[in-house]
């Protein structure tokens, strides 16, 4: 069960190798998690993260394996991962995603198509399975990784980009749904954070590393806010950048 | 039934629940045979997650009512379901008390009974459980009467076992004798901890009631300034014009959630300055009503709306004289670290009784309003729980939100006792909360 500031005891990953979401499991490890189902599609990593769990506090840990290709695969991966945790689970963390190339998708059909299932398909089927079975819980948390690309979507990346922004949407709308289900749903809106997934890319204004961006999760998850912005000074300034006219935004964005 | 959204006075951790509303005790009876797993539920006063279960039935005991004739000695048998509010309201004009009565009116008997409730007294006259003479106890093996006598292991796992042995219908106490709805008060004021700590272990066995408001948010010469206030009953002959009405109802209500953060450091700041200097450097003699003395909180209903959506945890805990020192770090660590607190109450504790979850030992106790929100609060407790422990205390269960499954262990070391017996009474966990889940006392 949660305690009075949202930390879990029993908490499942989906996207659980992803850098944020290991500096995220680490906090909550430190501070009340003792379960751990992690789920992603490469065992070695997942592995590493669970170890990785066990360290910082964690007392029983399990992975599931699935393909987020696969949007059939995903309801079967939540029920695999509920199941493992065997007990009331109190945290999904929704952290599945692909940054891709855009410059070499952009021209792809096949990988436009592919982008969308990774990163908007495939965790708007899993969060429906997540959905019902913490509504018949009687009680749980959802934590959703979005971006703040997804606030405006730039040109360089709408592919990454414009599908967080579909699920960012999604997600704020189910969130106002789960009001009085006992159920919650928090987005959290990274900047740029030097991630696996961001190596080799230019450092950009407001990056921050992933420990950052855990710590404002687990502040977010006791103050209950329903998008949690890391840095929170990118509300303010995504508060501005969103109302910038086209020219003056490609500008910007064109470095 | 109904479907309902429960969560405990400090407006965290919400749970979906089950809520059935049984009349009798044969419907308890049947309402626990009939459920997985169930927990009552009274006024919700409990100020974390005690009183709910997710995806669980809550049984509201607010239909276990019923005042009886009160004896001459004082004895009474009242319903688990009625308040303390609705039992004074009744017993006061016939010039009797409840022997001890915690900061509200707003609990019912059952629920003080699980949480064995103390109030400004305790240490003279112990906590509730001390002055019950025996109850209704329905288990899923059946319905027991028990008493120090009948049952004692079950009585004394009940007295503070947070409802898990199971559900109290009836309750049978002896009152205290009151001649007039008076008490009469002597406030002091202190400038420092030390003091206020000092004057409470030199004379607060010459007061029947006694308790102590500190300030946690001052450092070095006025870190813990403290209003002590201590009273007795008034007697006919203390008073001009003498009398025996009831409190009333609450004026005042905080009609919706205040927004989040109007609690802060700033605010409560400047709220302990003007309460602090309110208080007068000495009074004795004065006349306060039983409301007010006893329950000065139930004059604004809902007031824990002011803390807003975030809510707030409270804190309480219990250390022996030797280890006064305890509190006293507790307070440096609170207002070192900037996390405010809005309401700090420091008590001393008697003996305690033989409640195998009860909080009371002897010694001291500081309680704790925290509101949600400071990035840090979660660790100040964490720390504090292990300065607590290091010191031989406990955490109040009735008040917790937050503490983790292997602090309660240590804190509590009667807990296999009550453990061996809750699962003679119910083997398989029926009766379960969100708060046993959360502390691993029951089952999967």
């Amino acid at each position: 069960m949660e305690n009075a500031f949202g930390q879990p005891q029993n908490v499942v990953v989906l996207g659980g190798s992803s850098d944020i979401a290991r500096a995220i499991t680490k906090k909550l490890c430190t501070a009340r998690a003792h379960t751990v189902i992690l789920a992603g599609r490469n065992q070695q990593l997942l592995d590493e993260a669970a170890r990785e769990a066990l360290d910082y506090g964690a007392s029983k840990t399990d992975t599931v394996i699935f393909d987020a290709e696969d949007v059939t695969s995903a309801s079967k991966a939540v029920a695999s991962a509920f199941d493992k945790a065997g007990d009331h689970v109190d945290l999904v963390i929704m952290a599945v995603g692909l940054l891709g190339h855009q410059v070499r998708d952009q021209s792809d059909v096949a990988a436009a198509t592919r982008m969308m299932i990774i990163n908007f398909t495939w965790p708007v089927a899993a969060l429906t399975e997540v959905r019902n079975r913490l509504i018949a819980q009687g009680s749980g948390r959802i934590l959703v990784m979005s971006s703040v690309g997804s606030v405006r979507v730039r040109p360089s990346a709408y592919l990454y980009g414009g599908a967080k922004a579909g699920l960012d949407r999604l997600c704020q709308a189910m969130a106002d749904s789960l009001v009085g289900t006992g159920v919650s749903l928090q987005l959290v809106r990274p900047g740029a954070v030097r991630t696996r997934m961001t190596e080799g890319l230019a450092e950009v204004p407001f990056t921050t590393g992933v420990n950052e961006v855990a710590e404002n999760v687990m502040k977010g998850l006791a103050t209950g806010d329903q998008v949690i912005w890391s840095p929170p000074m990118l509300k303010y300034v995504y508060a501005i950048l969103r109302h910038l006219p086209g020219p003056v935004w490609r500008k910007v964005m064109d470095r | 039934m109904t479907r309902e959204r429960l969560f405990g006075w400090g407006r965290t951790s919400p749970s979906m629940c089950e809520v059935l509303t049984p009349t009798s005790e044969a419907v308890v009876a049947q309402d626990l045979a009939e459920a997985t797993r169930v927990i009552a539920r009274g006024l919700g006063r409990s100020y974390g997650d005690a009183a709910q279960l997710s995806g669980g039935v809550v049984l509201n005991n607010r239909s276990l009512g019923g005042i009886g004739a009160i004896a001459g000695d004082g004895v009474l048998t009242v319903g688990a379901g009625v308040s303390i509010d609705e039992l004074l309201t009744v017993t006061i004009p016939l010039g009797w008390f409840i022997p001890v009565t915690p900061g509200t009116r707003q609990v019912t008997i059952g629920g003080a009974i699980a949480a064995d409730v103390h109030g400004k007294n305790h240490h003279r006259d112990g906590s509730l459980g001390d002055h019950v003479l025996e109850m209704r106890l329905v288990t899923p093996r059946g319905a027991f009467t028990v008493s120090p006598t009948k049952e004692p292991e079950l009585f004394w796992a009940t007295i503070g076992g947070m409802g898990l042995t199971g559900i109290v219908t009836t309750v049978t106490m002896r009152l205290l004798k009151i001649e007039t709805d008076k008490v009469l008060v002597t406030t002091t004021r202190f400038s420092h901890l030390d003091d206020v700590m000092a004057a409470m272990i030199g004379g607060d066995d010459d007061y029947r009631y006694s308790v102590a408001w500190v300030d946690c948010m001052t450092n070095g010469n006025t870190m813990g300034r403290a209003i002590l206030t201590r009273g007795e009953h008034a007697t006919r002959r203390d008073v001009s014009s003498p009398s025996l009405l009831a409190p009333t109802p609450a004026r005042l209500r905080v009609p919706f959630n205040a927004p989040s953060g109007l609690l802060n450091p700033l605010t409560i700041r400047a709220f302990n300055e003007v309460w602090f200097r309110s208080a007068p450097q000495l009074r004795e003699g004065e006349e306060q009503s039983l409301g007010a003395f006893f329950h000065p909180l139930d004059g604004v209903s809902d007031w824990n709306r002011l803390y807003g959506r975030r809510g707030f945890v409270q804190y309480q805990f219990a250390v022996s004289d030797a280890q006064a020192e305890c509190v006293v770090r507790a307070i440096e660590r609170l207002s070192s670290s900037g996390v405010p607190s809005f309401l700090a109450v420091l008590k001393r504790f008697g003996p305690a009784n033989h409640g195998l979850l009860s909080f009371p030992i002897s010694g001291w106790t500081l309680a704790l309003d925290l509101p949600v929100g400071p990035a840090a609060l979660p660790e100040v407790l964490d720390d504090l729980d292990e300065m607590v422990i290091e010191a031989g205390g406990r955490v109040y269960l009735a008040k917790d939100s937050r503490l983790n499954p292997e602090a309660v262990r240590v804190m509590y070391p009667r807990l296999p006792e009550f453990l061996a017996v809750k699962n003679r009474v119910d083997p398989r966990h029926q009766l379960a909360s969100d708060l046993a889940r959360r502390l691993h006392l029951v089952g999967k």
